[in-house]
């Protein structure tokens, strides 16, 4: 299980990037983190990565605390980042250096299999286009087989028609370890077809305003008018986070804190 | 509209032969002038418009390397000249890669070591000439030091500049995977850094040659520097030619070596090699 506690961050130019961001995630779990611009997603992901560490409060990955990038956890980020001069194969294992040569190269052999590029094998990473030099990069990321797997808008790049092809391959690959996937978007449709919960955050500080829990069946049929009333949710709650006027749900501990000192 | 069409369809053939004409022709152009020159200078000399003495034809020059050739005299100029390149690029190359490669990586060395490097840089190489021949004295090892001299700062500067240049993305990548400082720096910034890496040789390369001819003129008995100096002081401006002209050879010889030699570890990259042309 991935807890959150109270996660904050400040940076050192004095940006208050996330206040107290709390949330217990189960091994599985499909959580999509959406929200406008500057609430602090993009931090959130980072700390629980262990690139950057939180300047307040804990990531908890089945006791452990994560300060610095672990075993067990993957990401995918906006870009591919595949290393140029490596071929697609090597890209694919360059997280399994410490394996048996054998070993490699079956697990990459299946991971290309199972992405749908066995003939990109050894094609430089500049001779694919971006749909498929992400598919490298997510197949990168699983073939360490990580608990769990955080992305950092990995669709955002790629024209519409590539994007869902990947959403869905997603799923299919999802399905096969379990992994947790924590996704950062900005795709309310993106959020409603892969998530169980839908995390909307609020910018200045970054914080938790409202989570939606998306009970739908998978697969998902984005034409179907459920799918549509999940999506109009997920708008509200968005457009009420960006609405000063709205007050945040925990406001009133706030106060009192305020109160006190 | 439909008078274009015609047109259009005609243009197919042409551009492929256009692509032929870029491809072959256009750096043969770049020989008609110079061919040009040698021809007609080979000319009013035989026609007798010159005597040639000053400004010797062609066939002047090929005929003194011929002879410096034949007398094994050239083989020995060009050993020694080389020899003298050849330690002198190798020292400039380990010092500013190391010093280089320490000033890249370790910004509390650079802050201690750069600005006295970038001071030294300041200095005209030729400046220390004198000091070079009262330390070192006036053979081997003074030319060979200020051939390293000048071949250092571009290393320096190529591999500084190629280290802290690397892609923070990429480096995080590396970070993802938790590697070790030493596997970062072998699997992350040395392929990272290889492509502005061989630029920097090829530009010291190009100075360790500049320089040999300077660290030569100081004073040698052989070498194709001493050829140079030994033309002028006898009045044999074909030797001089002959002189410059291997000099030309051996710059584009080594060069292409080192060009050649990195081909293979640079395949990867989107602008090396055959897609640089037009």
């Amino acid at each position: 299980m991935l807890a959150l506690k109270e996660v904050g961050k400040t940076y050192p130019n004095g940006v208050h990037a996330l206040e107290r961001f709390s949330a217990e995630i189960q091994l599985g779990e499909i959580i999509a983190i959406i929200g406008g611009s500057g609430c602090g997603k993009s931090t959130l992901l980072r700390a629980i990565a262990g690139l950057d560490r939180a300047t307040s409060g804990a990531v908890i990955l089945d006791n452990a605390v994560i300060t610095s990038p672990h075993a067990k956890i993957g990401i995918i980020f906006q870009e591919p980042r595949l290393l140029p001069w490596l071929t697609v194969a090597d890209n694919i294992g360059f997280g399994l250096a410490d394996l048996p040569a054998e070993v490699r190269r079956e697990r990459i052999a299946a991971a290309l299999a199972r992405v749908g590029l066995a003939d990109k094998a050894n094609a430089w990473p500049r001779e694919l286009s971006g749909g498929q030099a992400q598919r490298v990069a997510i197949a990168r990321a699983l073939v360490p087989q990580p608990e769990v797997l955080l992305l950092d808008e990995p669709f955002s790049a790629l024209d519409a028609f590539t994007r869902r092809d990947l959403q869905d391959h997603l799923l299919d690959l999802w399905a096969d370890t379990r992994p947790t996937l924590i996704l950062v978007t900005h795709d309310v449709d993106e959020a409603v077809v892969l998530a169980d919960r839908v995390l909307v955050m609020r910018p200045r500080p970054g914080r938790l305003f409202q989570e939606i829990t998306i009970n739908l069946a998978r697969p998902r049929d984005r034409k179907s008018e459920l799918f549509d009333n999940f999506k109009r949710r997920v708008l509200t709650a968005l457009d009420r986070s960006l609405d000063r006027a709205v007050r945040d749900p925990a406001d009133k501990s706030n106060a009192g804190e305020a109160m006190w000192w | 509209m439909t008078v274009d069409l015609p047109v259009l369809e005609q243009t197919a053939a042409p551009r492929a032969a256009s692509a032929r004409w870029s491809r072959y022709a256009r750096p043969a152009l770049g020989l008609v002038l110079p061919v040009a020159c040698a021809l007609g200078w080979e000319l009013v000399v035989d026609l007798g418009y010159s005597n040639g003495r000053l400004v010797p034809p062609p066939s002047k020059v090929f005929e003194t390397i011929v002879e410096l050739g034949k007398s094994g005299e050239l083989t020995r100029h060009i050993l020694a000249t080389l020899w003298r390149v050849g330690a002198g690029f190798a020292l400039g190359v380990i010092a500013g890669t190391i010093l280089g490669a320490i000033s890249g990586y370790w910004s509390f060395a650079r802050r201690l070591l750069d600005p006295t490097v970038q001071a030294m840089r300041a200095i005209p190489s030729l400046a220390w000439v004198p000091l070079f021949v009262l330390w070192l004295g006036i053979f081997e090892t003074s030319k060979i030091v200020l051939i390293a001299v000048g071949v250092f700062f571009p290393i320096y500067l190529g591999v500084m500049g190629a280290i802290l240049s690397v892609d923070r993305k990429i480096v995080e990548v590396g970070r993802v995977f938790r590697l070790s400082g030493p596997a970062m720096i072998r699997r992350i910034l040395l392929p990272a850094v290889l492509p502005a890496y061989v630029v920097a040789l090829r530009v010291g390369l190009g100075l360790g040659w500049m320089f040999v001819v300077a660290a030569e003129l100081i004073g040698a008995s052989e070498g194709l520097g001493y050829l140079l100096l030994d033309g002028q002081q006898l009045g044999k401006p074909a030797q001089i030619l002959a002189a410059i002209v291997i000099f030309a050879i051996l710059g584009k010889l080594t060069d292409w070596l080192i060009e050649a030699a990195a081909a293979p570890l640079l395949r990867w990259q989107d602008a090396f090699g055959a897609r640089g042309g037009v």
